[in-house]
């Protein structure tokens, strides 16, 4: 038997990590103009930039690392379409999401309904870049483009008989295999807010990010962010938005009531029934990277904790 | 063993390696998608779960063929479990949690799809140990008892597959198929070898009338 002995490898065999980053770097755009001619266009940013220059709102978070657009709009939770995440980009291509229009309607003085151009043109569209944590414990850095959802809410005026926010998302079975085949949750997808929850300022109706339009697995042409709470609370596609007396059921909360909570603030002290949410994998972090230790309401408790002040979050979770 | 067996043998060792080394491919090619940690937990633990299931197969498919001496591949796809869900373990605490000893304490303690995890794992180990013809000598009779756990580390894999998931329960949903068919063939056998045993018993009655 031939035993080989381990040889070192001489340093002119080293590939210069410059000539190797290079290397990628072309090879990646090569993948990625090859992807742009077979017709994949949500693959990279083919839609080209609709905004530039957008004030960047003061609650904005500032000194993040914005994650790369790439696993942005490749990792996608959209249960509608897929439980798989690789395959969301793809299947939620067949929904239209132009023409649109959102409805704001229950307690209020007075109902309104926007086109989908309104709010793209809205005075107050500005960019927010949030962390954003999934229940699933991996996370990102978004720079989402939206309006302050408290402004679309104050125009409806609502009445003081209004409590809480129930946002509802698009029913189309026609196209979405996990609607037709009534596939485990309840359709339409619901969400729900208190209504200072809603009206917070760091709560935005999003229309788009990474200064294009929402990609259609991101949720186009309208989803909620409500960067202190699980990304299941931020519903994708949303058609109307209603508000109520008493509290809404939700999606999650109604399919598993012991797992997936209304509140759903993220809270790493408070584990998921089946999984720690002490920590989270950051999307585009390096092998070998530890995760990163997952904190109260995402880091936005300065702003948010005095929502909750005095509840349990164990039991409110 | 005959150089038939041999070849089989060499074939199914150098088929395990496969896996392995398209996940090596993958990794340097940067193609394992937006959450490459993730998706080397899921390819690594895949592969214990099947190689664990081909173990599994091996007395039923020797059963019905009744084809003889199986054992050595029986043994040799064990291994290819035991290594396979090594590394995920391996790559759960190194890549993944970067050896941070607090954070996987914390994981460990509220995760319970991990427990599950743990436990078959743990199970897999004390196989693999034991798997040498020398153990075999030395545990006789209790070398079989203690194999005969390879079905709590199935069904507890497949628990660590099912909990750990928000949607998408369909491929742990097909393990668990899988499983309980092996393991029901085994127990039909097993049932119906002790009829006829029985009816091997001379009772002395039947011939009596």
């Amino acid at each position: 038997m031939i035993i080989k002995t381990k040889k070192a490898v001489p340093s002119s065999e080293i590939t210069d990590p410059g000539v190797f980053s290079a290397r990628r770097t072309l090879l990646k755009s090569l993948l990625a103009g090859s992807a742009l001619a077979v017709g994949f266009p949500w693959a990279s940013g083919a839609f080209g930039a609709r905004w530039q220059d957008l004030p960047r709102g003061e609650y904005s978070t500032e000194g993040l690392e914005v994650t790369p657009a790439d696993p942005a709009r490749k990792y996608n939770n959209y249960s509608e379409f897929t439980f798989n995440k690789e395959d969301a980009a793809r299947l939620a291509q067949a929904l239209p999401t132009d023409p649109w229009s959102l409805s704001i309607a229950g307690e209020v003085q007075k109902p309104v309904a926007y086109a989908l151009e309104d709010l793209l043109n809205h005075p107050r569209l500005q960019e927010r870049i949030y962390r954003f944590r999934c229940v699933e414990a991996w996370s990102m850095v978004v720079p989402w483009i939206g309006i302050p959802l408290t402004e679309l809410l104050q125009a409806a005026q609502p009445l003081s008989s209004a409590k809480f926010v129930q946002f509802t998302a698009v029913y189309r079975p026609d196209i979405m295999p996990n609607q037709r085949n009534s596939t485990m949750l309840a359709w339409p997808y619901v969400e729900g807010l208190r209504l200072d929850e809603a009206m917070h300022p760091l709560t935005i109706l999003s229309v788009g990010m990474y200064d294009e339009v929402l990609p259609k697995q991101n949720g186009a042409p309208l989803r909620l962010v409500v960067p202190w709470k699980y990304g299941f609370k931020s519903i994708k596609a949303i058609v109307r938005i209603d508000l109520l007396k008493r509290a809404p059921m939700t999606t999650w909360n109604n399919y598993a009531p012991d797992e997936y909570g209304f509140y759903a603030n993220v809270n790493p002290a408070v584990p998921h029934p089946r999984w720690s949410q002490s920590s989270e994998r950051v999307l585009g972090s390096g092998f070998f990277t530890p995760r990163r230790e997952t904190e109260l309401f995402n880091g936005y408790g300065e702003q948010v904790a005095s929502l909750y002040q005095g509840m349990d979050l164990r039991h409110f979770f | 063993m005959t150089l038939n067996s041999n070849k089989i043998w060499w074939s199914i060792f150098a088929t395990g390696l496969l896996p392995l080394l398209v996940l090596a491919i993958e990794i340097a090619a940067d193609s394992l998608g937006a959450n490459p940690i993730e998706a080397i937990h899921i390819r690594l633990g895949d592969w214990a779960l099947r190689f664990l299931c081909l173990t599994l197969a091996v007395t039923p498919l020797q059963t019905v063929t009744k084809w003889r001496g199986m054992a050595d591949y029986r043994q040799l796809l064990g291994i290819y479990c035991w290594f396979y869900a090594s590394l995920h373990l391996f790559a759960y605490l190194a890549v993944d949690q970067a050896w941070e000893w607090s954070l996987i304490g914390l994981d460990l303690l509220e995760s319970r799809y991990m427990w599950f995890g743990l436990l078959a794992y743990m199970i897999i180990f004390l196989l693999g140990l034991t798997t040498s013809k020398a153990a075999k000598k030395i545990l006789g009779k209790r070398w079989k008892k203690l194999h005969r756990w390879i079905y709590f580390a199935s069904f507890s894999a497949v628990m660590h597959y099912f909990w750990q998931l928000k949607g998408n329960l369909a491929e742990p949903a097909f393990y668990l198929v899988v499983v309980a068919f092996l393991l029901a063939f085994r127990l039909l056998a097993c049932f119906k070898n002790r009829q006829v045993s029985l009816l091997m018993i001379p009772t002395g009655k039947r011939h009596s009338v």
